[in-house]
């Protein structure tokens, strides 16, 4: 599939929807690009912040798209106040997304926090396959009934234990028992993942989060460590094959 | 109208991409026509290739950010072989911008610079210099007139000098790279500048020290900018937190022949374009025919 096209636009805000205390999802109307596992800056300021902010597509349909965030630092404070019919500058689609086309089989989706979020487009894009997930939080659990629809079975687990195991994500996961395993999440549980893939011999991919200034592969500050030397995570990634990631 | 000639290169505006910012032109190219500017000015590169800082390479400030990227580049026979053509495709003045650690790998790099086809080159001196304990070439004034003049006598391109801000007196800086030969001058690179996160009782770069850039710099860029074009001959090129057509108009106004926009790239990825369309129309406004008419007018 060819890359769709680059674009910087300004969009307005259709709706800005709480799904917890900490945790939001921005939907905007129209006809937009981008594939599973891919990014688009966003801005919803003017010059403070000084850096828009990459949010992973959570959903694309035909008329919109979606974006889910968690609120960590000011950028993503803004928007969580943002309205209905304020603007939003877009900067998109980027990164090089998961190779839909050839992952195929039993797939295992392990996604942790706001690591779900590219998980749910994901998930709702793979064909031919028989899709696990599962999936960590912290304590609050958000999304999982939408995505239980796509899945064959979803596992869920807090680390409070308030719903699901108690425990991690990881504790509840084999790879062998699978052909391809997808990941997002916190490095420390990307990193879990990838060594049990690896230990086991199963495809695993992860799509990692760093913090980004250009977006673009211009300026070189999200680079990952990889066996082949440094890569962009907005560019060469920010999906990964885990046995090229240096953890 | 927005035409304007440094060294004898002609550029279409006074609006370059700064390095660092905008890789080698492509990235950006994607997003829009990047032959509307009057030029790039390359990542900055290094004789050999390099894999750069580890840790966090970014970290946002009040009006500004910090970068630890530590020069990743291909290495100058990386960037001749693999980026210099299609950079040359994008129908603007191309700048190679090279570093060094020790006066050989710069006369190495421009040698191998001379025979590509970059336009000009643009020298970094704010590099950590190997034979003076790591202090950059760019803080002592007789260390950059001898690297300088010795590259001086290498180059067969238009020489431009960038700056450090961390010279101890900036002027005098100017003052000997010019006397060893600069064609001309650009100023400033980033600050040095530090952040600790106190939480983990530690520096937030592994590097501890890091490049301040963007609006927050802007007013001192200004000034060093005014006080060197008083002091040099040559064409100034102004840098340092320019983010509209404003900034860029004051920057010409305290002297600059041609601007450079770097981190404002990352606040919209087409800045440089509402900022060529801003100095037109200021142009316009103010009946102007020639951006000569207002440089260095304070």
């Amino acid at each position: 599939m060819a890359n769709p096209k680059l674009t910087y636009s300004k969009e307005k805000i259709a709706e800005n929807i709480r799904i917890n205390d900490s945790t939001y999802r921005i939907v905007l109307k129209g006809k937009f690009e981008g594939k599973p596992g891919q990014f688009y800056m966003l801005r919803g300021w003017g010059s403070e912040p000084l850096l828009s902010r990459p949010i992973s597509i959570n959903n694309l349909y035909e008329d919109s798209i979606e974006f889910m965030y968690q609120v960590v630092g000011e950028g993503t404070r803004i928007l969580k106040n943002l309205r209905p019919g304020d603007e939003l500058e877009i900067t998109g689609p980027l990164g090089n997304g998961f190779d839909i086309d050839s992952i195929k089989g039993k797939v295992a989706v392990v996604a942790g926090g706001i690591g779900t979020a590219p998980m749910s487009f994901v998930v709702k894009s793979l064909k031919n396959s028989e899709v696990t997930a599962f999936y960590g939080f912290r304590d609050q659990v958000y999304c999982t009934d939408e995505i239980g629809r796509y899945v064959k079975e979803l596992n869920i687990s807090t680390e409070d234990g308030s719903v699901g195991h108690k425990g991690y994500v990881t504790d509840m996961f084999k790879p062998e028992l699978f052909d391809a395993v997808l990941c997002c999440g916190p490095e420390v549980m990307m990193k879990k993942v990838v060594d049990m893939c690896r230990e086991k011999n199963v495809v695993v991919y992860a799509s990692m989060e760093k913090h980004m200034a250009c977006g673009v592969g211009a300026c070189l500050v999200c680079t990952c460590k990889t066996t082949g030397g440094n890569k962009r995570a907005c560019k060469e990634g920010p999906v990964f094959r885990g046995e090229d990631l240096v953890l | 109208m927005l035409k304007v000639e440094i060294c004898g290169i002609e550029f279409k505006n006074p609006v370059i991409a700064a390095s660092g910012t905008f890789g080698f032109g492509a990235e950006y190219g994607q997003i829009y026509d990047v032959s509307k500017l009057g030029g790039i000015s390359s990542k900055g590169l290094t004789l050999n290739p390099k894999e750069g800082n580890s840790g966090l390479r970014v970290f946002e400030t009040r009006a500004g950010m910090m970068n630890s990227v530590g020069l990743q580049n291909p290495g100058v026979d990386g960037f001749i072989d693999k980026e210099l053509e299609e950079m040359k495709k994008l129908d603007t003045v191309v700048i190679a911008n090279l570093g060094g650690n020790t006066l050989e790998e710069y006369l190495t790099g421009v040698d191998k610079l001379n025979r590509s086809a970059v336009d000009m080159i643009e020298l970094n001196i704010s590099c950590p210099n190997v034979k003076h304990g790591g202090m950059a070439f760019g803080i002592k004034a007789d260390v950059a007139y001898d690297v300088v003049s010795e590259v001086r006598k290498m180059c067969r391109k238009p020489l431009i000098v960038k700056l450090s801000p961390n010279a101890e007196d900036i002027v005098d800086m100017a003052y000997k790279c010019c006397e060893a030969g600069a064609d001309s001058i650009s100023l400033v690179n980033t600050f040095k500048a530090m952040a600790i996160d106190i939480n983990s009782r530690k520096p937030v770069f592994d590097n501890v020290t890091a490049g301040l850039s963007g609006p927050a710099i802007k007013p001192i860029a200004l000034r060093m900018v005014y006080e060197v074009s008083k002091a040099v001959d040559v064409p100034v090129i102004g840098l340092g937190g320019i983010a509209s057509a404003k900034d860029a108009i004051e920057f010409i106004m305290a002297g600059a022949a041609a601007v450079q926009v770097g981190t404002a790239n990352f606040m919209k990825p087409d800045i440089c374009l509402d900022i060529i369309n801003g100095i037109e129309e200021f142009m316009k406004k103010e009946n102007i025919k020639d951006l000569k008419e207002i440089t260095g007018c304070i």
